[in-house]
């Protein structure tokens, strides 16, 4: 093979790799062009890739056009997702430092308990949680969500913040206690410090998949506590001319999703395979 | 809060001149992981423990008072009915498609991406994207946007080309869900692969092609026993995820046209149909169901491998 095919084959692969991402990316970048056009424009057949731009599809979605409004839904969510995010990190951090700088015996198998929590499917808990929450007045609560997305996300803090604090120097923890620190100093002084870009990642990633949950809230919420995707439920059954309205409220409750992967993006990896990749 | 109020005993034995005894220390050990560990028992572990219990009774909530205990007939109810034997098949075959098809496209966009070439960084993140849409959104956008018979953008797309003007949920509703899955999913493959890939020793590649290696025979030889235990993991945590799968199917297709899966069903035998012990008795095999997946899959995968070793 001479120098110049294998540029050309490397040049190839190069092209075939833009436009793969670009076949991924497409259904995203026409749902966004969609949410800028009008209802007519955006239910054309053959498509109609430059009509006239229009902010209606998002003022719709907002309410202004009489429809119901989604700013108790996006509350409600920003609620579950950022308390449990901070319940979590409060129960994990303590724990991941009793698994991975202060060990337990057995502290594997610990780990791997909370694994395995993580491979109980949510359906198997829906049907009593359902009904403990009935009997104790909690349906419709939103405080009900954050500490079951809480429970939801602490084996993947766990797992993460484990492998972050095993990071952290050991002497530097001894000084502290030597000098008489109590723990919750210890954590908060020097050990956050240290293995902050790795909480801030894993905090990024637990408010992901609590703003993402659906089946919960759409069992255990109604008219109160509803959260954003159950509010985007209520799109599933066609409304007439409603394509610009549904990208516009599609695009606008992902955002928050795709700003914090895109953020914690080099440690996503980590936390989606529970720390087991780096 | 309660790690707060544990803390002064974590501090003890420094503090003490007397030497504490050895359970104080090994309770003080444990003491911050404590709270963790009780809250996800709590919420977690209870819950299915009543599931398992309820999975045992007779018991629609619309007549509480003719609640029985049943032995196994749900069991025997849910794994006799055709909709729900049907339902277990269909979770079955949801989950293996896209956790195949997925690993697959995400393997080859990882090797692609393990290759410099300019704006490398700018198609990860677009190839990153469609995991980060919330997966309500991803389905209606799929449903609604790609999807509609009418003013879809694939019968769009079809129109200029002249092709045909199909129903694509109606016609093939399974695969409709499942291409929408795989969209989400590969992305997650892809990354795990990428790190996979990364994480190759370059001295034994470079040392490969320095000893007259093709790239066919490096990809064969070192880079895919390598990526084993990456493929392993992939194939585990996606099928863990889409066993459990509820927004795509109750967002494409409401469970209709035969694409209910367990977890849906289960959701719909309780919140609809008020069937609490059926629904249980269903829950319970959707775990079991993902126990077998799970190890099935990793076994599946490490016997592939090892043929594939023991003959080269």
């Amino acid at each position: 093979m001479s120098a110049t095919t294998v540029k050309r084959k490397g040049l190839g692969l190069g092209v075939t790799a833009w436009l793969l991402g670009i076949l991924f990316f497409l259904p995203i970048a026409w749902m966004a062009l969609t949410s800028f056009h009008s209802e007519s424009d955006a239910a054309t057949n053959p498509p109609s890739f430059g009509a006239a731009l229009t902010l209606d599809g998002y003022r719709e979605f907002f309410g202004t056009g009489g429809g119901a409004s989604p700013w108790p839904a996006l509350i409600n969510s920003t609620v579950a997702s950022v308390s449990s995010t901070l319940l979590v990190l409060l129960l994990a951090l303590p724990a991941a430092y009793a698994l991975s700088v202060n060990r337990v015996r057995k502290w594997t198998d610990v780990l791997f308990f909370f694994l395995s929590t993580k491979m109980l499917p949510v359906v198997a808990g829906l049907l009593p949680i359902y009904l403990f929450a009935k009997n104790t007045d909690m349906l419709d609560n939103i405080w009900l969500l954050v500490i079951l997305y809480t429970s939801m996300n602490l084996p993947i803090a766990v797992w993460m913040m484990q492998s972050f604090l095993a990071e952290v120097p050991v002497a530097i923890i001894e000084a502290a206690r030597v000098d008489g620190a109590r723990l919750p100093t210890i954590l908060a002084r020097v050990v956050a410090p240290i293995a902050l870009p790795g909480i801030a990642a894993t905090s990024l990633i637990c408010f992901i998949f609590s703003w993402n949950e659906l089946l919960f809230a759409r069992v255990l919420t109604g008219v109160v506590a509803e959260t954003a995707p159950v509010f985007l439920t209520g799109f599933i059954t066609s409304q007439g001319l409603f394509l610009a309205k549904v990208c516009a409220a599609s695009l606008v409750i992902s955002l928050p999703v795709l700003a914090a992967g895109f953020a914690a993006q080099d440690k996503l990896v980590q936390g989606l395979s529970l720390g087991a990749v780096k | 809060m309660t790690a707060t109020t544990t803390a002064p005993l974590a501090t003890t034995p420094v503090r003490t001149t007397r030497q504490p005894s050895a359970r104080l220390r090994a309770w003080a050990t444990r003491a911050p992981l404590l709270p963790a560990l009780v809250f996800m028992i709590a919420v977690t572990q209870l819950p299915f423990v009543a599931t398992l219990v309820i999975s045992f009774f007779d018991w629609n909530a619309l007549y509480p008072k003719a609640r029985h205990f049943t032995g196994v007939d749900n069991y025997r109810e849910v794994l006799t009915d055709a909709d729900l034997r049907h339902s277990v098949w269909t979770t079955v075959l949801l989950t293996v498609a896209v956790v195949l098809a997925s690993l697959v496209l995400g393997l080859i966009l990882a090797l692609l991406l393990d290759r410099r070439f300019r704006g490398r960084g700018v198609v990860r993140t677009l190839l990153i994207a469609p995991f980060l849409v919330v997966p309500v959104a991803a389905a209606l956008l799929w449903k609604h946007v790609l999807y509609n018979p009418e003013y879809g953008l694939l019968n769009g797309l079809l129109h200029y080309v002249g092709g045909p003007q199909p129903d694509w949920i109606s016609n093939t509703p399974l695969l409709a869900v499942e291409a929408s899955l795989v969209w989400q999913w590969t992305p997650f493959m892809m990354l795990i692969l990428l790190a996979g890939l990364q994480s190759r020793d370059p001295q034994q590649l470079e040392a490969a092609r320095v000893d007259g290696a093709s790239d066919w025979q490096i990809f064969r030889h070192l880079t895919l026993p390598h990526l084993r235990r990456y493929l392993e993991l992939g194939a585990l945590l996606g099928s863990i995820y889409i066993v459990q799968n509820f927004d795509a199917v109750f967002t494409i297709t409401s469970g209709g046209l035969g694409t209910a899966n367990l977890p849906y069903t289960v959701y719909q035998s309780f919140y609809q149909a008020h069937a609490n012990g059926l629904a249980s008795a269903a829950g319970v095999l959707v775990v079991i169901g993902s126990i077998i997946i799970a190890t099935f899959a990793l076994r599946v995968v490490s016997s592939l491998f090892r043929e594939e070793v023991g003959r080269a």
